[in-house]
């Protein structure tokens, strides 16, 4: 703490708001269409598991107006992963572009390229498909039976045994957790289940493609992974990387599901076996069943504690379902752990048990929270209930054991993602500030345990903490870009994808603030496979951190170029000089402006560019923290929630532009919320999803919600950029237990099976002899 | 068939097919703020104004708005500036991947001609039909309201009239 900041930490114009306000073409289906151009539509499987014996498309090929139709027989039969990782990525290579057996209802079956989308979607309805419907598995109790059918019986080397339906395999030992477990003078044993959600962007998945002056194919893609996308279609299709060029414009929201590449190939092949342009958008329903979800996961949490509260041991047991194909099913099992076991450090006798199971359900992936979401619900709900037995208050229970600055856990090393992890001290942990601060503004110590009565309504209080991480370390690459124009300003170029968190905003911070000029003469660039340096891409909370700190350390050379060229001109020491408001001092006042260095380096003496990239890779991932607080009204008569109140107290480091930080923890709760209370895929007994759109599908609206409040506790973070950590994804995990934790503190019910709907808990109040009579 | 109407100040006259909604009009007129978030009137992205009130451009044919007065957010600014209702958005942090915010701008226009002073509840009321993902609404509301201060400070007064609250 204590740096002074001109523009970081500063609520700057967002670098890309005027033009959002007003509208302007930023999305890619904004963007003009190319004369000639081919739309998609897609069509899939009525069956959560059939064989396709007979697929006939020549009707639909007949058709005028149809330029493509793709299916098994004519696409190449190379396994992949639609998951956007680093490579080699962490993910099984089970799936095809299109597969003789559907795995999922919504699998792939055909695609049609026709010059109108009437037309695709005309031709869908003449190929005929003759299947052999085979028994599905339609949960992980069905997956995990004996000789229960099998999701891949394909050879598959790669899933962990997929002869068993299990895609992955995760596990990390310390101590003796049974030894722990039965000497502990308190312990709670729950299992908690969660259920399909969707991440919703406004914005469905969209991407275009074609061919350039060059015969290079462009894909222009709404993707959080443009570098990644580029390689993974290369590898499928066979093209060399240096064929394909991804752009990234505006995206309009991801939240994780865009980490997937889901569109790119049928566009690539589409316009390189038509040389035609070519557009596909997912219709809703279409995101909804067939993009990607949050895997839904049974999460048994074993704890066993000391008297006084200390925390002996920790059993953790997970069970994930990863539908179809195992995208993201080794590191989101990995996650549930080493973003949940790491918060109560104290405890020596730790074990981490998950396995991902296929089933023929929608396919799980990435999505905001990666893990810790599901795993943090068990472990909160689980302290609370310790708590509970303990006779103490849940605050004193977390605050004798989290994590703090220079604390470490074994899980750290024990855990990574998809392999081992990397030991690491905790720099920065601001929590006993955050659950102060918040339990204060909440009404804690008014309001817990009085079960006030209003009616048929119930007044409680509930609280959760929480981590993530600030990237994958060791794992995780971001480059930047950085050159001097002549009046001064720079062109910031990076390949980390702004996808609507105002990262843009927060890298040209950091870059205006090392070089001493205002916001408004950086022009930052993202993201283009062509034209930015490598990012691995927004996921795992790691824009701020890791591209953060390449910005910061390309923003340090060019700083450096500047000074050493500033020396020159006032024949004094580098050493001395002064860097700000756009000039640069010398020790007797002598200045030049960055205009003047930089018409002198581009036309004058000395001719160079003065610019620089600088990589990096950190070989840590602090941690962000929260302390999450809501208060609700339960109906006694009808089981309906309320959520009255809900404030968040976060630790973040350096909060770059808090205004775009506390945007992330509001929206990262509001859908953490929606997750716990509406939002529900909905997949009924045939294994087919029903909400599928937003009617049914019911996110939150303006109605829904409190004014959830943020509060960004003073921290800073010795390894981040400026002190930053990251802030994104955190918020996502609180809902969950800190609604189930006030809602018991309101009913004396424990919710341990998400979503929490009024018959749900209307049922939890009956069975416990809750009713409103009794009011 | 032929349609003439105002899209922004500027009148129009176009075929349109028959079955084409009001969104896939404007959309292929360039107003391309009109986004396609669901296409079944869930999601409030397409709203725009006709004749100064919210509708989804999607639940409209297009044939449906002959003579009449369309505004979106392309039409909002005006060569003075932004619209205090873009003003605030961008001043408050509420816009983030900003997909849904010419939906929301256009609710809240509507909302404000309505109701020049709303309340935090009147405001959540007004935006009800507008589906944001990133935000969790805090800013938006609180831009909607700062906008409403604003415009209410820039309303000219009539001569004698006290001014009220700044």
């Amino acid at each position: 703490m204590g740096e002074k900041f001109e523009v970081v930490g500063h609520n700057e114009r967002k670098v890309d708001g005027t033009a959002l306000v007003q509208g302007k073409p930023v999305f890619v289906a904004d963007l003009p269409e190319r004369a000639g151009t081919l739309h998609l539509a897609l069509k899939t499987s009525p069956h959560p598991h059939a064989r396709i014996r007979a697929i006939d498309t020549s009707a639909a090929e007949a058709l005028d107006g149809v330029a493509l139709v793709m299916t098994h027989e004519n696409t190449p039969d190379r396994p992949y992963t639609t998951a956007g990782q680093g490579y080699p990525e962490p993910s099984p290579y089970d799936t095809r572009m299109f597969s003789p057996k559907v795995r999922f209802i919504g699998d792939r079956v055909a695609a049609v390229a026709a010059d109108t989308l009437e037309t695709a979607r005309a031709a869908l309805d003449l190929i005929h498909v003759e299947y052999e419907v085979l028994e599905p598995v339609l949960s992980i109790d069905e997956a995990l039976a004996d000789g229960a059918p099998l999701v891949h019986d394909e050879p598959l080397s790669d899933a962990w045994q997929a002869d068993r339906n299990i895609a992955a395999y995760s596990e990390a030992v310390a101590g003796d957790v049974e030894a722990g477990l039965a000497s502990a003078d308190a312990s709670v044993d729950v299992t908690v289940e969660t259920h399909y959600g969707q991440h919703a962007p406004i914005e469905p998945h969209v991407v275009s493609s074609y061919l350039d002056e060059h015969d290079r194919l462009v894909l222009v893609s709404s993707t959080q992974v443009p570098f990644h996308a580029r390689r993974i279609i290369g590898y499928l299709l066979d093209v060399p990387v240096h064929r394909i060029r991804v752009i990234k414009p505006r995206i309009g929201g991801g939240f994780g599901v865009k980490q997937e590449v889901l569109l790119e190939d049928l566009l690539a092949l589409t316009t390189l076996r038509t040389g035609r342009p070519a557009s596909m958008i997912y219709t809703r329903e279409q995101e909804f069943y067939a993009s990607r979800t949050r895997h839904p996961m049974r999460v048994r949490m074993r704890l066993g504690a000391d008297a006084d509260g200390t925390i002996q041991a920790i059993d953790m047991d997970v069970i994930s379902n990863t539908g179809a194909y195992g995208t993201h099913s080794l590191t989101v099992l990995s996650n549930v752990g080493s973003k949940t076991l790491p918060m109560y450090n104290l405890a020596p006798n730790i074990r981490f048990i998950g396995r991902a199971v296929y089933t023929n359900l929608p396919v799980a992936g990435a999505y905001r929270g990666y893990g810790a979401t599901q795993g943090q619900y068990a472990m909160e709900v689980a302290i609370d209930q310790l708590a509970g037995k303990l006779g103490m208050d849940p605050l004193e229970v977390r605050s004798k054991n989290h994590i703090r600055e220079g604390g470490t856990s074994p899980i750290f090393r024990e855990l990574g993602e998809g392999r081992e992890g990397v030991e690491q001290t905790i720099g920065s942990c601001e929590l006993p500030a955050c659950i102060e601060l918040g339990a204060e503004r909440i009404g804690w110590a008014n309001k817990r345990g009085q079960r006030r009565r209003e009616g048929s309504w119930v007044y409680g209080v509930g609280m959760s903490i929480h981590m993530q991480g600030s990237g994958i370390p060791l794992i995780d690459m971001a480059a930047a870009s950085i050159k001097l124009n002549d009046d001064g300003s720079i062109n910031l170029a990076v390949g980390a994808t702004d996808l609507g968190t105002g990262s843009d905003t927060v890298l040209g911070q950091i870059a205006a603030e090392v070089i001493g000029i205002p916001l408004a003469k950086v022009i930052v660039t993202s993201s283009d496979t062509d034209l930015t340096p490598f990012d691995t891409g927004a996921y795992a909370s790691s824009t701020t951190y890791v591209s953060g700190t390449a910005v910061r350390k390309a923003a340090d050379e060019v700083r450096g170029q500047l000074v050493a060229a500033a020396a020159e001109m006032l024949d004094a020491d580098p050493a001395e000089l002064e860097v700000a408001d756009e000039q640069i001092t010398a020790p007797d006042g002598r200045s030049v402006t960055l205009e003047k260095i930089a018409l002198r380096s581009l036309y004058g003496a000395n001719q160079h560019q003065i610019a620089a990239t600088a990589s990096s890779v950190p070989e840590v991932s602090p941690p962000p923290f929260i302390a999450s607080f809501a208060e609700v009204a339960v109906d006694t008569d009808t089981g309906h929630i309320h959520v009255l109140d809900y404030v968040v107290a976060a630790d973040c480091g350096t909060a770059v532009h808090p205004r775009l930080a506390e945007g992330q923890v509001e929206g990262a709760v509001a859908n953490g919320i929606g997750y716990a209370l509406s939002e529900d895929l909905a997949i009924d007994d045939r294994g087919r999803a029903r909400g599928v759109d937003f009617g049914r599908y019911k996110i939150p609206v303006t109605l829904d919600l409190p004014m959830i409040e943020t509060v960004l506790v003073d921290s800073y973070d010795p390894t981040g950029p400026m002190g930053a950590k990251s802030i994104a994804e955190i918020g996502i995990n609180a809902p969950l237990p800190t609604i189930a934790n006030a809602v018991h503190d309101a009913t004396g019910i424990w919710l341990t099976q998400s979503p929490y709907t009024a018959e749900r808990v209307w049922r939890a109040l009956r069975e416990e002899g809750i009713d409103a009579s009794e009011v | 068939m032929r349609l003439s109407f105002t899209l922004n100040g500027g009148s129009v006259e176009t075929d349109v097919a028959p079955g084409a909604t009001l969104m896939e009009l404007l959309r292929g007129l360039g107003a391309v703020s009109v986004k396609d978030g669901c296409a079944r009137g869930d999601c409030g992205s397409c709203a725009v104004l006709l004749d100064g009130r919210a509708v989804t451009a999607c639940l409209l044919f297009a044939g449906q708005v002959e003579g009449l007065r369309i505004t979106t957010a392309e039409g909002l600014a005006d060569e003075v500036g932004l619209h205090p209702l873009q003003q605030a958005l961008l001043e408050a942090g509420g816009v983030q991947c900003g997909f849904c915010t010419p939906g929301i701008l256009m609710a809240a226009a509507d909302l404000l001609e309505r109701e020049p002073e709303p309340t935090e509840a009147q405001v959540r009321v007004g935006l009800a039909g507008n589906l944001c993902r990133c935000t969790g609404y805090v800013k938006i509301v609180e831009a909607v309201q700062d906008a409403a201060a604003m415009m209410a400070s820039a309303t000219p007064v009539a001569e004698g009239e006290e001014v009220g609250h700044g």
